[in-house]
């Protein structure tokens, strides 16, 4: 392929890393394939018996086996399942009577949604949070902080989503006890106490972090350097320290996009709120294999990508990383 | 954080005579110490039997005869509570023994042998970062079917890879030292140099790790009870009990909220004697 001549030398460098990103999810797509394929067979008996569920006649059992190759050799088999995965068929859901990638598509931006809005909230109560905690370090202030977040750290996020349903919901009825609102704004509204619940987990995490990069950026020489030149310490602070101690909390972040959205199909069955997270739930209760295997597949690929978006990130926010 | 007195003396003798734990550590030992209490004598703790119905006493508010209170079948909440220990000390046990052991041994094999087994390592490293825990362990759990001992399995198959992540990495750094190096000029065996020289120093941070993830399995083993795929009712285990009191949040909120916050309780003691390992036995610069 030729490479394509940009007027700067980073725009390519940057292409260059990206496409070798690209090709580095390659192997790890296959293993996810395999494994996701791996996972109906754990099922104890015949897959086909499992997929129909309450349907099972002789004729529907062999019109899957037809379907799904099952009498053919099991690497074949698992060819014909990565060919209808391309294809965008990731069969149908039993229960729902719906395509499973037609689900994945209605509930997905839900779920995103939800986990980037408690993603969000995260940032929010953890920067502040973790700069006075570390500039204040050793006060009474300090130790608050840390104890709530270290709490945080604890705390389940059902019985979180709970409490607050249920004091913020049902009691003070200050916000919806669950669902979605009508319009985009309105669900910053409806989802604000799940996405609270849901990132509180997270907050802490990236407080711990951010606190600690703080003050070892504060021992820095440039920071010193910054101060005797006789920057406002206000600038100090934000272009030097947080530019700095905010790098690899970033990354972190981006790491834990992950297990927020796993977080999500709890926050999910708790509000009541239509996404992913709860289609997996009641799939599994409603033995839907399909879509469970479906939805498995799907969190892989949206992480991926969400991992792709950080390493991105990570090569703007810190010019020293260099192309592996 | 570290007390400066202790970096001037090196020497283990030396560092164990000023052992000095910060209180955070003495706080999250004591509460381990209590929930393992409770898990181990429950019959001396509860006042009640667990499991006895008593619909004389349904959905009563805590008091002097039911600390906290009773269910909606007159269960008392506290009983329940102490016996509920038993199974969360146990999930804490179950979700992390297998991947302490396998994966630190793994850590130590594929970080010392490295070559294909390296290699095949490294993929399902990437891939097992790339689900959501949570996720993969459900899955793995709807398809085995909820349970304990279903869910034990789940959280094994996935768990050992990040105990396997840190002992590799140790390895890698503890194959440059010298002590290494000496071992491997006298002649000394693959499997001697691993086991003997290698493996004991390598595998502390995955023994700190351990601490934390037991907070991490408890936790996790309660969102399954509470989504009904972990403990089944009637067993006594927090998430389980919050998940029962659920409905009654409203009218008799301490069927939930006592297990919960016993459980918060667990995973912050866990975690902070975890933290104050991890101090005690970080090298000091």
């Amino acid at each position: 392929m030729p490479t394509p001549r940009a007027p700067e030398d980073a725009s390519v460098n940057r292409l260059q890393y990206i496409v070798t990103r690209l090709l580095q999810m390659i192997p790890t797509m296959l293993v996810i394939m395999i494994l996701v394929f791996a996972l109906v067979r754990l099922l104890p008996g015949d897959p086909a018996v499992a997929i129909l569920g309450d349907r099972v006649t002789p004729q529907a059992i062999a019109r899957v086996h037809k379907e799904l190759g099952l009498d053919k050799p099991i690497p074949l088999q698992f060819w014909y399942f990565l060919e209808r995965v391309v294809q965008g068929n990731l069969g149908t859901s039993v229960n729902l009577k719906v395509p499973v990638i037609q689900l994945i598509a209605d509930r997905m931006p839900i779920t995103l949604g939800l986990t980037l809005y408690a993603g969000m909230l995260a940032l929010l109560m953890s920067v502040p949070a973790a700069v006075l905690s570390a500039l204040r370090r050793g006060t009474w202030i300090d130790n608050l902080i840390r104890a709530i977040f270290q709490v945080g750290l604890s705390l389940p996020v059902f019985y979180l989503s709970l409490q607050l349903l249920t004091v913020f919901g049902a009691r003070l009825r200050w916000f919806p006890v669950g669902g979605v609102g009508p319009t985009l704004t309105s669900d910053l509204y409806y989802l604000f106490l799940p996405a609270l619940s849901l990132g509180f987990y997270l907050a802490a995490i990236l407080m711990r972090n951010l606190r600690s990069s703080i003050l070892e950026v504060l021992d820095a020489e440039y920071v010193d350097f910054a101060r005797s030149k006789g920057i406002r310490p206000r600038l100090v602070l934000l272009r030097h320290i947080l530019r700095n101690a905010l790098i690899s909390t970033v990354t972190l972040f981006g790491l834990s996009i992950g297990q927020l959205m796993g977080g999500a199909v709890i926050t999910e069955t708790v509000f009541a709120i239509p996404g992913v997270g709860r289609l997996m739930v009641t799939s599994i209760f409603g033995r839907d294999y399909a879509v469970v295997q479906g939805l498995t597949l799907a969190f892989a690929i949206v992480i991926m990508v969400v991992f792709l978006l950080t390493d991105l990130v990570y090569s703007v926010l810190d010019p020293r990383t260099k192309v592996a | 954080m570290a007390a400066p007195s202790a970096a001037a003396r090196p020497g283990r003798s030396r560092r164990l005579a000023s052992f000095r734990p910060k209180p955070t550590l003495l706080i999250g030992a004591a509460i381990v110490l209590v929930m393992i209490a409770m898990a181990l004598f429950p019959q001396l703790i509860a006042p009640y039997n667990p499991t006895t119905f008593d619909y004389n006493a349904i959905l009563q508010a805590p008091s002097a005869q039911h600390w906290f209170g009773t269910d909606n079948f007159g269960r008392d909440v506290l009983s329940r509570v102490v016996y509920g220990s038993r199974i969360d000390m146990q999930i804490a046990l179950f979700t992390t023994l297998f991947p302490v052991l396998f994966g630190t041994l793994m850590g130590a094999l594929t970080g010392y042998l490295r070559g294909w087994l390296d290699a095949l390592f490294g993929r399902i490293v990437d891939v097992v970062m790339v689900f959501p825990f949570l996720i993969l362990v459900i899955a793995i759990v709807a398809m085995l079917g909820p349970g304990l001992t279903n869910m034990y399995l789940a959280v094994s198959v996935v768990n050992w890879v990040y105990y396997a992540r840190l002992v590799r990495g140790e390895t890698l750094v503890q194959n440059q030292s010298e002590y290494v190096q000496a071992a491997r000029v006298m002649g000394y065996s693959p499997s001697r140099i691993i086991f003997r020289h290698i493996f004991p120093n390598a595998v502390t941070p995955a023994i700190v790790y351990w601490m934390t993830d037991m907070s991490l399995g408890i936790l996790l083993g309660a969102s399954l009870g509470y989504l009904g795929l972990g403990a089944q009712p009637p067993t006594a285990e927090w998430g389980v009990m919050v998940a029962d009191g659920k409905n009654f949040m409203v009218t008799a909120p301490w069927i939930s909220t006592y297990p919960g916050l016993v459980l918060t309780l667990a995973g912050v003691g866990f975690s902070l004697v975890g933290d104050g390992l991890a101090d005690l036995l970080r090298p000091k610069r």
